[in-house]
């Protein structure tokens, strides 16, 4: 039990954090908005997921990853290709040339299940799938790198380009992907109908618990001796490699850790959202992220869930109204967060709000113990 | 590849070489200022396909000027104005270095995220300024048409000309590096920045000013790029991917690198495109890049300079 609290919760401040953040994914958004809105604030805490593998890999890792939407992706296409399977059935694709397989594979004149396809058949292999494949990926690519020493700005620069690659392969292969598209009209999981607000509830539900689960994970990674070896390791490399520790394989187990996080949140986006396309793996949306994670503040879990849920309010919020000044905004943003503060909200956290909110702590503690009374109407 | 006589392929294969050639020399171009600024400065330039584009509008609004006001001189303004793309990238990289970059080179994955917002900021004012649609410059009748060494064969004349700029100013680019005295202090503080400091040159002001110099070559690519493509607000952006590889893959400060690694890149990517789908054929040539970076990942050729 101490452990946990200690580790897991991250003590008495960590868990306090922990506690807002629970209630406010868990009780003031469902209680505030409605079915619509809580869906979309749903898909901003799968963006989260990759917001929160970010803060591990970039914040304490020192690995800014340009790739991060391609393990989202990845995890989402799992997701979506067990779900596409489910929805085309032979009889609701009777008016099919070929019944029973995706309609964009029909679309294509693709006569037979691929075989990459038929395992994703069965959940279980999907949901393995959904964390496996992007951990296999995500180690194949740390491993060659970081083996050789290669970091630093190399290394964004190649997870940038295989998101380019892997964009224009995906929307290349349209009878195996879907194309541009991607995967579409994702009705049932084992019978159960993903589209009804009950279950879109329910799986804002997991969302939220989920991500809380993972941010307990990753406090618990961090409050190991790994996690401080982890820090050591992004001020000083040199020094931990020198001190006999194999600092590539350090790197490897975060960046794999990373990319499974993201891949659970493009999982759940799929899920949630009903479809998965390509325009979630690119370039674009994998910088995207991490912006979420620096206004968050990079160094911060928390900060990172609220600073992607304030970045797509914002987006929403002025592509609606202003879509040309979105861009300006998003630019200043990093430019911004880089130049002044780069910490994100989580530094401007500790640097102003801070002491405020332990000084009403501390008055509420004052109050709340009768002997004292006296003093404190002293002091109010 | 059935289907094709031995002919048929020699000639495809000129061909596609020769589109293969103006690919070559805008990436060439796009990286020999990217490569200048990360070999010196350890600073990526996301924004550095905004540059291009900047010059690829200067080229399109000196057409527009000229064909308004001085028709008599069109077969002349492409000259001057690819001259002036030179200028206007330079003086806007000037004042990205003087008003951001300076103030995060310690910090080089910072700068990757800080440029990346510049782009997208210039990509807005373009956007704003000449609307989101995709203009193309008038060109000057002597750039029209083709050459024909055979009747099989079609080589169309932009793409030379197109080529002929790349490799002037990749002479210039060398000459300057080699044999200039301001050469010399750029390579000086390439090599140990502290020493190059400690005898006197000001490597503040170097930096600036290669990182200018780097913008303003970007900007003479997108005056080449007008004569195969027309422009829009995020054409330059499009190049950005391949140009780092282009940097990374040829070993990062070394000019024959950049060109060798521009080459093959190019090529490949134009002749696997005839005989794959468009799409297939660049992922088959980034991809191969990859997995050779990942077996050897300090590129072609290796730089003595080259720190993480």
């Amino acid at each position: 039990m101490n452990t946990f609290y200690t580790r897991w919760l991250g003590g008495k401040k960590g868990a306090i954090e922990l506690a807002v953040l629970a209630v406010f994914i868990l009780v003031v958004m469902p209680l505030w908005l409605d079915i619509f809105r809580l869906n979309l604030v749903g898909k901003y805490l799968t963006y989260a997921f990759a917001a929160v593998g970010l803060v591990m890999v970039w914040g304490y890792g020192g690995i800014l990853s340009l790739g991060q939407g391609v393990f989202f992706g990845i995890g989402g296409y799992c997701m979506a290709m067990f779900l596409k399977l489910e929805a085309s059935d032979p009889i609701s694709t009777a008016h099919q040339t070929t019944p029973g397989i995706p309609d964009f594979m029909d679309w294509n004149q693709i006569t037979h299940l691929p075989l990459i396809w038929e395992p994703f058949h069965s959940l279980t292999f999907s949901l393995f799938a959904v964390i496996l494949v992007p951990i296999l990926l995500a180690y194949i690519i740390s491993t060659a790198m970081f083996k050789r020493r290669v970091g630093g700005v190399y290394f964004s620069i190649i997870t940038q380009a295989i998101a380019a690659i892997l964009t224009i392969l995906v929307v290349g292969q349209q009878g195996l992907t879907g194309g541009i598209n991607g995967i579409t009209d994702l009705k049932t999981i084992h019978g159960w109908n993903i589209n009804t607000d009950s279950a879109k509830y329910i799986l804002y539900f997991t969302s939220g618990i989920l991500l809380l689960g993972v941010i307990m994970l990753c406090r618990f990674i961090l409050s190991s001796k790994f996690g401080r070896l982890l820090l050591a390791m992004r001020d000083k490399e040199d020094r931990v490699r020198f001190s006999g520790y194999d600092v590539a394989n350090f790197k490897i187990f975060t960046f794999s850790v990373g990319a499974a996080i993201s891949a659970i949140g493009g999982a759940m986006f799929t899920l949630q959202v009903g479809f998965m396309s390509p325009s979630l793996i690119g370039i674009v949306p994998s910088i995207e992220m991490v912006i979420f994670a620096a206004i968050g503040g990079r160094m911060s879990l928390i900060g990172a869930v609220y600073g992607t849920l304030l970045v797509n309010y914002g987006k929403s919020a002025f592509s609606e109204s202003f879509p040309s000044l979105w861009l300006f905004l998003m630019g200043s943003m990093f430019i911004g967060v880089v130049m002044f503060f780069p910490n994100g909200l989580a530094g401007l956290y500790d640097v102003y709000m801070k002491k405020w909110v332990e000084k009403l702590a501390m008055k509420v503690k004052k109050i709340a113990v009768p002997g004292k009374l006296n003093s404190v109407k002293t002091e109010l | 590849m059935g289907g094709y006589s031995i002919s048929d392929l020699w000639s495809i294969l000129v061909m596609q070489g020769f589109s293969g050639l103006s690919l070559f020399s805008v990436l060439l171009l796009m990286a020999l200022g990217l490569a200048i600024i990360f070999g010196q400065m350890g600073v990526i330039n996301m924004a550095h396909g905004e540059f291009m584009t900047i010059g690829a509008y200067t080229i399109y609004m000196f057409s527009k000027v000229t064909q308004q006001y001085f028709p008599s001189l069109m077969p002349y303004y492409f000259v001057v104005a690819i001259f002036a793309a030179f200028g206007i990238a330079f003086a806007a990289g000037y004042l990205v270095e003087f008003l951001l970059i300076r103030h995060l080179y310690k910090r080089p994955l910072d700068t990757l995220l800080a440029t990346w917002g510049l782009s997208l900021i210039m990509q807005q004012i373009f956007r704003t300024v000449f609307g989101a649609r995709e203009v193309s410059a008038t060109l000057p009748d002597w750039l029209m048409g083709a050459w024909k060494p055979t009747p099989d064969i079609d080589i169309p004349l932009n793409g030379l000309f197109v080529m002929a700029i790349s490799l002037v100013v990749t002479a210039a680019v060398v000459l300057f590096l080699y044999r200039s005295s301001w050469g010399l202090k750029v390579r000086a503080t390439t090599q140990n920045r502290i020493m190059a400091g400690s005898v006197g040159i000001n490597t503040k002001k170097i930096d600036r000013v290669t990182f200018a110099m780097g913008c303003g070559i970007a900007g003479i690519a997108g005056a080449t790029f007008t004569t195969i493509a027309s422009t829009g607000p995020t054409s330059g952006s499009l190049y950005i991917v391949d140009t780092f590889l282009v940097v990374v893959f040829g070993g990062a400060g070394s000019v024959i690198g950049t060109v060798a690694s521009a080459f093959s890149i190019a090529q490949a990517q134009s002749i696997l495109t005839f005989f794959l789908t468009n799409a297939m054929g660049k992922v088959v040539t980034l991809m191969t890049i990859i997995i050779i970076l990942m077996i050897r990942p300090e590129g072609l050729f290796r730089s003595k300079v080259r720190k993480h």
